[in-house]
């Protein structure tokens, strides 16, 4: 109700600092904004902005979902298994995979929602228990030999775009379009700002909470296939932590950790901060290491402002 | 008798924007007597009391204890001068045992390590002053909540409070947990600790009290010596004001014989055996105290909270709501107490509000009719004149009575036909609380009904065609319009 203008900025400071960062990087090496780059980044960003979306469902109920790095694990795990070693063809490995991704989420909002556990150790306990599955069943080494065709959805290109990418704006836009245009998105905001006023507003905060575990599990599961595609071979560390870059992505688009607050366009520009954040390191030789550090101190002031703001807004 | 007052609260003033919760409050308590404190819900009871601990401080007054003058208090200063409140919430540790919360805080240790025989020792022996039988090494969360209790108050012994307010002390307990508090109570008068009672209970202020301190309106009343007093003049002091508000007229609504809620032994929650009728068109309120278990039997009706036994008749038929989805799709609405926490989606646009319970019904598949959803948000804007420059507006940027607008809005929309208030123009500013009288009776007349709690008298007498009161989950009375009278509702409130 303030300042309209300053509202105004708050909202896009996100999308200023993602081009502040990019002029930045630029400028230390001209081979960044090189086309070919470019694309690599958008490439890479693929698998982090898909499984975001899911992540943004999660935090708008002030919820958190630890399970999605070996969700996107064992689904590389099982696509591959389910080609390589059972017959299956493409398209059912690839929706049985899929289908896996939701059942972990329905089985995440099954002990968060029916039995009662915190969000944050339910998933815990999936992180770790689908983490080990997936090494029973790949023996703990790479899988791999695919159809040819299936390396179309993580390396084939549309015309000059490719096709992860054409796949991760499709996912942003349905994330979005469940936000701002179902019934059930309302919900999600209704949920992370109060469960008890949602709860006497008819809301079935049960069911909501379930879907929302779902989605995200769907959307890692996708993010897995996409990831599987990509690197044509399934390794059983290749979604190791990947929650952490995810849940940077979505706090750092704005969406509250508390719930109830975020915007799914916002998202897009969190992804794509940490999209060059981590390609910029690399071509400006930034050690592994020192790049753990940094991630780590992005995602402490994305948290760290929103807390603040909240802060500011009680006292 | 002069010079042994322990604590004087000298003409005391507390003001909070635009309301006066105390309006210059005089008492005071001698060594080894107990004063109790009573008046309505909102007379500022517990306001005075957390002037004493520091909790709030007075906009103008004193406060003098053992002769020393402060302007106000402090927690810190309020230990230190031995003065303690026993909350209804305890302020224990479950996990740990009662000797280590009977020194919590301030720990006998060697070092750093906790003495922890010493402590038990120290606790053995504060318990036996009371009288009290208690294994110091029990986990608190292990003990009744009467023991919580009682070590609780040992707590406050134990640091040499000398003045010892209690809260509402006897709501949690049974009654005889009742009876052995009061031996507590007796014996520390005995060993000359003055103690402030405050209890709706008026049977317990005769038993207990010395000397009777009665509030209304944030004002100071009288002080009743007990023994010479009558509980009739208590009642008379209590709720003696002259009716003054006025509230808006309305045409008789009511459809004599169509019942559209019935209420058959409802037990549950903390109530028992509720029977109630509400006819078409009526406005029944429902008088008691705070804690009386009127909000208890709404979340009954509501399906926020499952009946144990009794039936439910919603136009006739018997219903069981197990969730408040079930009963907002039967018509059944409510408004809650507390409109911030459990009334409105502060963080969600007053569209959103508004539509939230129906947006599966105005939705293809599971797409929003956008269109529909603005028609629903504009009509009720402009129906219940919520004043806002865009309906996207957030509900927490919204003042007290627009935000009620807004819930009210919510369940028109969901086409309720009983609407439950629970204290309904708790926390808003007189004009708005006229609005929203105004809106009750237009209500009214679109074929509503309406189940209002209240606990300002005026405003229950002002607005209800029935009154029913509650007094510890139980009906005491019933009472038509021209059976109103603030003396009888506040005794039937009391249980007298």
């Amino acid at each position: 109700m303030k300042s309209t203008a300053l509202n105004i900025i708050k909202e896009k400071a996100i999308w200023m600092v993602f081009v502040a960062l990019f002029l930045v990087f630029a400028f230390a090496n001209p081979l960044f904004v090189s086309s070919s780059n470019l694309f690599t980044i958008a490439r890479q960003v693929a698998v982090l902005g898909i499984a975001s979306i899911g992540m943004t469902f999660v935090i708008l109920i002030a919820g958190i979902d630890l399970s999605v790095g070996s969700i996107i694990t064992l689904v590389n795990v099982v696509g591959a298994y389910l080609m390589v070693n059972s017959g299956f063809g493409m398209v059912s490995a690839v929706l049985v995979s899929l289908l896996v991704g939701m059942l972990i989420g329905v089985l995440n909002g099954f002990l968060i929602s029916t039995i009662g556990i915190s969000a944050i150790i339910a998933t815990f306990a999936t992180q770790t228990v689908f983490k080990g599955l997936a090494y029973i069943l790949s023996g703990g080494t790479p899988i791999y030999g695919f159809d040819e065709r299936f390396k179309i959805i993580g390396q084939g290109y549309l015309g000059p775009v490719p096709v992860p990418v054409i796949i991760m704006i499709a996912c942003f836009a349905l994330g979005s379009f469940i936000l701002n245009k179902s019934y059930f998105g309302r919900y999600f905001y209704a949920v992370g700002g109060s469960e008890e006023a949602s709860r006497l507003s008819g809301i079935l905060v049960g069911r909501t909470k379930y879907l929302v575990y779902a989605l995200s599990g769907l959307f890692a599961g996708l993010a897995g296939i996409v990831m599987l595609s990509r690197t044509n071979s399934a390794q059983p560390t290749a979604g190791l932590g990947y929650e952490f870059d995810v849940i940077t992505c979505v706090v750092l688009g704005g969406v509250s950790i508390t719930g109830g607050y975020g915007k799914m366009s916002n998202v897009v520009a969190g992804v794509l901060i940490i999209g060059i954040l981590t390609n910029g390191m690399v071509l400006m030789n930034v050690s592994t290491y020192m790049q753990l550090i940094v991630k780590g101190i992005v995602l402490a002031l994305a948290v760290g402002f929103d807390s603040l703001q909240k802060k500011r807004a009680t006292t | 008798m002069k010079d042994n007052y322990v604590l004087q609260l000298q003409n005391i003033t507390k003001e909070y924007p635009g309301v006066r919760a105390l309006n210059d409050v005089s008492l005071e308590v001698k060594e080894g007597e107990i004063l109790a404190l009573i008046g309505e819900n909102g007379a500022g009871k517990s306001t005075l009391i957390k002037t004493c601990s520091g909790a709030v401080i007075p906009t103008s007054g004193k406060i003098i204890v053992n002769g020393k003058e402060f302007a106000h208090m402090t927690p810190q200063l309020a230990k230190e001068n031995g003065i303690a409140i026993i909350y209804q919430e305890f302020n224990n540790v479950k996990g740990l045992s009662a000797a280590e919360n009977l020194f919590l805080g301030n720990p006998i240790r060697k070092g750093i390590i906790i003495d922890q025989k010493a402590m038990e020792k120290e606790a053995e022996k504060a318990f036996a002053q009371l009288n009290i039988k208690i294994d110091p090494k029990t986990l608190v969360g292990d003990l009744t909540v009467g023991y919580q209790q009682m070590v609780e108050i040992a707590k406050a012994i134990q640091q040499d409070a000398r003045i010892l307010i209690m809260d509402e002390p006897s709501a949690p307990l049974t009654s005889a947990e009742v009876e052995s508090m009061f031996k507590v109570c007796e014996l520390l008068r005995s060993k000359g600790v003055a103690i402030i009672y405050i209890s709706h209970r008026l049977e317990e202020i005769y038993r207990l009290s010395d000397r009777i301190v009665v509030l209304r309106d944030g004002s100071y009343v009288k002080t009743l010596i007990t023994k010479d007093s009558h509980v009739d003049e208590l009642i008379r002091l209590m709720v003696g004001r002259d009716l003054k508000e006025t509230y808006p007229s309305r045409e008789e609504c009511i459809v004599e014989d169509e019942i559209i809620l019935e209420l058959q032994n409802l037990s549950g929650n903390g109530d028992k055996d509720i029977n109630l009728k509400i006819r078409k068109g009526e406005v029944l309120g429902l008088g008691g105290l705070v804690g009386a278990g009127r909000t208890e039997l709404v979340e009954m009706i509501f399906g926020s909270v499952r009946k144990t036994s009794g039936k439910i008749l919603f136009k006739g038929k018997e219903i069981d709501p197990k969730s408040p989805r079930e009963a907002i799709d039967l018509g059944i609405a409510l408004v809650p107490e507390d409109r911030k926490r459990h009334g409105a989606l502060l963080g969600v646009s007053i569209k959103n509000n508004i539509n939230m319970p129906i947006y599966k019904r105005i939705s293809r598949g599971s797409v929003i009719d956008s269109r529909q959803e603005m028609d629903v948000a504009q009509k009720y804007q402009k129906d219940l004149l919520i004043k806002t420059p865009t309906l996207n507006q957030l509900v927490k940027n919204l003042s007290g009575g627009n935000q009620q607008k807004v819930i009210i809005g919510k369940w028109l929309a969901a086409n309720s036909e009983l609407i439950i208030f629970d204290e309904p123009t708790r926390g808003i500013d007189v004009g708005a609380k006229f609005e929203i009288y105004t809106l009750i009776n237009k209500l009214l007349q679109q074929g509503k009904t309406i189940l209002l709690i209240s606990s300002e008298m005026e405003e229950l007498m002002g607005m209800s065609d029935r009154i029913m009161v509650l007094y510890e989950g139980r009906v005491t009375g019933e009472l038509e319009r021209n059976e109103f009278d603030q003396n009888t509702i506040m005794r039937m409130s009391s249980g007298v």
